[in-house]
């Protein structure tokens, strides 16, 4: 790792303040970052961690809606169960020691193109919270590990809109434990929404033909017949573009099997 | 550099660390408490966890000013007042959970977090539980007997296959 230093603001006005400097980066769980600092990718002059923002954490719920701050650790949200679809996704995300220290605002930060929170947030119809304003997941994930945040913008809270039925069915990588594709399904009185991690190149996105054709008819039968086309598909060592392609016909059809 | 202070296995200690300093390096190299082992160093293995507050974490994926005024325990703290192994590591002894050991300080740190939360987990539940703990001697199922006789469950119908 290059040298750098370290700040642990106690508040959220210091934290957005100490990021005003353009040399500076947020430090969330360090589960993603750390090891990228080893790797040289990223020099930051300063890192400005969040584990000490008070008003980061907590998970609170009311008229529908489950808040979680930006500071929350995936094992948190996993024992927290109010949405059990998401607790079930939280309690899969690496392993347990990873689980204790990355955040929910770090996962949905950096956009992985095979992380499970943005799978959650966008078939949620979830809103991002920054310091600064609300985002909808909509608009917030906008390509790989591509997002609406600004420069030294903090995500501070997820709102989770709690359907009446969801699930997620991710398809491990079995080196890397993260999703070779994953689908998260959600249905609510508007209608259903099925977004798909994993598996593009353009990151997380929406299935629309599936949610058509759930909205009409919520069962795995209304899914027969239903593919997605491979182009634009990520193709590794791990499974080609039609095999991902594949897969999240059989992913979305597993979900709403086991949706509750 | 800053100071950073620090309960580690029940003492007080503080030292000195740069930002980038990891919590694995500043248990080895500044405090020489080598229990803690570096297996891969990019997150994968859990030969370094340790606990954080009560919390097992990869201190190889920790700073150590991130762990300024925590309560730290390493392996080197789980040995019972009296020097003798405690009921992990003895179960360990007694069921051949370890080969060359490499693995076995992250394994009982792992075991220990998770007897913490669940006193009595089913074989499947420890085998989850060590998603993150990789071992390249034992094949696993020996140290997943050894986690269920230290939970006091009975281990003769376990297989080691
Ligand atoms: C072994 C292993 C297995 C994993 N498996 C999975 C998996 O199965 N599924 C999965 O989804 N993820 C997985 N992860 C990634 C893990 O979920 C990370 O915790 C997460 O991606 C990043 O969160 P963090 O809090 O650790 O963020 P950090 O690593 O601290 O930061 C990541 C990025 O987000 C920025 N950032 C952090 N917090 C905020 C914030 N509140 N606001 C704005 N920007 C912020 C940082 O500046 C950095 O750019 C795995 C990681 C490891 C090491
Ligand atoms: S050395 Fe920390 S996980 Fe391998
Ligand atoms: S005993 Fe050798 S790595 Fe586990």
């Amino acid at each position: 790792m290059y040298a750098f230093d370290i700040e642990r603001p106690a508040t959220l006005a210091e934290a957005v303040a100490a990021l005003s400097n353009e040399d500076a980066q947020a430090l969330g769980g360090g589960q993603t970052l750390i090891p990228t600092l080893k790797q040289r990718l990223a020099s930051p002059e300063k890192l400005i961690s969040l584990t000490g923002v008070a008003e980061m954490k907590g998970i609170s719920s009311s008229g529908g809606v489950l808040t979680i701050g930006g500071g929350v650790t995936h094992g948190e949200v996993a024992s927290d169960g109010s949405y059990k679809a998401l607790s079930d996704l939280a309690s899969n995300i690496g392993d347990p020691a990873v689980r204790n220290r990355g955040t929910i605002g770090g996962s949905v930060a950096n956009n992985d193109p095979s992380a499970c929170y943005p799978a959650a947030a966008l078939a949620s119809g979830a809103t991002i919270v920054t310091n600064a304003r609300e985002i909808a997941a909509d608009d917030f994930f906008v390509g790989m590990f591509e997002t609406a945040l600004d420069e030294g913008e903090i995500v501070t809270a997820v709102k989770f809109p709690i359907p009446e039925k969801a699930n997620y069915q991710k398809f491990v990588q079995p080196a890397s434990r993260f999703a070779l594709v994953g689908v998260f399904v959600a249905k609510t009185a508007d209608g259903v929404r099925v977004a798909v991690t994993g598996a593009s190149n353009e990151g997380v996105h929406r299935w629309s033909a599936a949610e058509e054709a759930l909205s009409k008819d919520f069962s795995a039968k209304a899914l027969d017949g239903l593919s997605v086309s491979a182009d634009d598909l990520i193709a590794d060592l791990h499974g080609s573009a039609e095999y991902r392609a594949h897969l999240v016909a059989v992913m979305t059809k597993r979900a709403v099997e086991a949706a509750a | 550099m800053t100071k950073v202070t620090m309960t580690i296995n029940g003492k007080a200690v503080s030292g000195e660390v740069e930002g980038r300093t990891l919590l694995s390096s500043f248990l080895r190299e500044d405090l020489h408490l080598t229990g803690t082992h570096i297996g891969c160093d990019t997150s994968q293995c859990g030969a370094c966890v340790v606990h954080v507050d009560g919390k097992a974490v990869k201190s190889c994926t920790m700073f150590a000013a991130e762990a300024n005024g925590a309560t730290v325990a390493t392996i080197e703290g789980q040995a019972n007042e009296d020097g003798s192994l405690n009921v992990i590591q003895a179960a360990f002894q007694e069921h051949h959970g370890l080969q060359c050991g490499f693995c076995t300080p992250g394994m009982v740190m792992s075991a220990a977090a998770l007897l913490k939360d669940n006193p009595k987990p089913s074989v499947s539940e420890v085998r989850e539980y060590l998603e993150g703990n990789i071992c390249r001697c034992t094949g696993y199922h020996n140290i997943v007997k050894a986690i269920m006789a230290a939970s006091g469950q009975d281990v003769s119908a376990i297989a080691a296959e």
